[in-house]
């Protein structure tokens, strides 16, 4: 199944610098109609120009007038954030995907601690929009923790600390602010769900702190879009059509199925979800994993590749496609 | 530990007692729940009771519980009843931090109950250590009634509430902590077949 009918024609309404990295992009239906409702920690692929990324939506889950995303320029990657800082502008048209939630809040926990690094705070802001508005119900207890390199990299802390005090915590790199994280988690109460998002060193130790403290699988939550990254050209044989297409060094894997008119099944684009997981007959080279979906055994087997963020370092694969 | 086959997916089947990572264990046993609790033991480190709290559950103290006791947990409590014993589990999960791990062994009623209450306090069913040991006998729900059956081992089984005659379904509510009771004479209500001990 391809997501391609999940598409919806969007507008940009806001274009506003955050800091010196970060812009917020805001969108609204082209027809006029209000976006889907979503739920705290969905993301949704952006589709304009050369850019076909994932974003978390950072906007109220309570208005879906408008969608707002926020992106850091990353100057080494492939372009797509790039080209919305340097092209987008209020008026411009392009689509986005239905919301997909692949990191939600679990409503069981007594209380939730939200570990954010850099960009990692935008799914955040949605949730505790979600838990602070949620109605009649008594909503757990949360906790924001947040981790920048400065106080002028911390999009939204000040901002936050006002909306929501007593329950943020900042920690600045340059004022070698440093987040104890053993002690934080020692002194939950039974019940509590951890959700951290940022770098791909923050999760690891994050989930491995929480592990090696007795904290259960089920109560550690991650998000790490890893964007596709560049690497050498390789050839793709297809053994379903015969076919044979090129992957040049900037495109992903993915992007030349789709280039060829293949309409590979996708959701997230980042690696997390599963759907684009493609069984490898053959690799002439080696597999080059950067998906956070396969097992470590499936990674070693050899046999399957999530074509959205991996590729190859070598000549030629065979998928069954 | 007693072998009990996954008839349908709700069916609970149970482990054998392991040591989880955490900074402090809770075991929770009943009857004959105390020996697993003792053979888990003798797998462990001698300064891991240090870390921990057990809760018995017998109609007396007895060389189960003495032999328990011996292990020298950080703390010790003996419950004549399960009823007796959840209002010090609730209120030990309620005041415990993250860290704490939740090991049951005994009846599937004692499994059953202490996991709702574990429940209740945040704690998923998948981070709870549970063993089976004793007897076979079931935590009934009278679908119709919707009273609970304690003890229950024949199969049909009376409601205690309603009197309706029950098939003792597999179906397991971990909502409940109980078994899922159908009337087993809907269509022939003049046919009730005999009741045949099958929880033992």
């Amino acid at each position: 199944m391809s997501a391609e009918h999940l598409k919806i024609p969007v507008r940009v309404s806001e274009v506003a610098a955050v800091n010196a990295l970060v812009t917020r992009f805001s969108f609204s239906a082209i027809s006029g109609a209000e976006l889907p409702t979503f739920s705290g920690g969905s993301h949704v692929i952006v589709e304009f120009g050369t850019c076909m990324n994932p974003y978390s939506l950072m906007s109220s889950p309570f208005d879906t007038r408008s969608y707002s995303i926020s992106v850091r320029r990353d100057d080494a990657g492939r372009g797509g954030s790039l080209y919305l800082h340097h092209n987008l502008k209020v008026g411009d048209e392009g689509l986005i995907s239905h919301p997909l939630n692949l990191f939600p809040l679990n409503l069981r926990a007594r209380k939730h601690l939200f570990l954010a690094g850099g960009i990692g705070i935008t799914p955040f802001i949605a949730q505790m929009a979600q838990l602070s508005q949620a109605g009649q119900r008594a909503t757990p207890p949360f906790e924001l923790h947040f981790c920048a390199q400065s106080a002028g990299l911390a999009a939204y802390a000040d901002a936050l600390k006002s909306q929501y005090a007593g329950r943020v915590t900042t920690y600045f790199d340059d004022q070698k602010q440093k987040l104890e994280l053993a002690q934080l988690l020692q002194g939950q109460p039974l019940g509590t769900h951890v959700y951290v998002c940022g770098p791909a060193g923050m999760i690891d130790w994050v989930r491995k702190t929480a592990a090696g403290l007795g904290w259960p699988d089920n109560v550690v939550h991650f998000e790490h879009f890893s964007a596709p990254q560049a690497g050498t050209a390789f050839e793709v044989h297809l053994a379903g059509s015969g076919r044979t297409i090129q992957v040049s060094e900037r495109q992903s894997f993915l992007e030349a199925l789709e280039a060829a008119n293949l309409n590979p099944p996708y959701l997230c684009r980042g690696g997390a979800c599963g759907q684009c997981e493609t069984q490898v007959l053959a690799c002439d080279g080696t597999l080059d994993h950067r998906d956070h979906w396969l097992s470590d055994e499936e990674h070693a087997s050899g046999q399957k590749i999530m074509p959205c963020v991996s590729r190859i370092r070598g000549r030629s694969i065979t998928i069954d496609r | 530990m007693l072998n009990i086959a996954k008839t349908i997916p709700s069916r609970p089947v149970y482990e054998s007692l392991h040591a989880l990572t955490g900074s402090s264990h809770l075991l929770v046993a009943d009857g004959a729940g105390g020996q697993a609790i003792l053979d888990f033991a003798r797998q462990l480190p001698a300064d891991w009771f240090a870390a921990a709290h057990i809760i018995y559950v017998a109609r007396s103290e007895n060389a189960t519980s003495h032999a328990l006791q011996a292990l020298r947990p950080r703390q010790w409590h003996w419950a004549p009843s399960i009823p007796s014993a959840l209002p010090r589990l609730s209120k030990v999960l309620e005041d415990a931090h993250m860290g704490l791990r939740l090991y049951l062994a005994g009846t599937e009623g004692l499994i059953g109950e202490a996991m709702q209450v574990a429940l209740d306090a945040g704690i998923d069913h998948t981070a709870i250590c549970a063993e089976h040991r004793g007897s076979l006998v079931r935590r009934m729900q009278c679908v119709h009634c919707k009273g609970i059956s304690e003890n229950v081992t024949t199969q049909p089984s009376q409601c205690a509430h309603c009197g309706l005659w029950l098939l003792v379904r597999d179906h397991y509510s971990r909502r409940l902590g109980a078994f899922q009771g159908v009337c087993i004479h809907a269509e022939e209500p003049a046919n009730i077949p005999p009741a045949v001990e099958t929880f033992v």
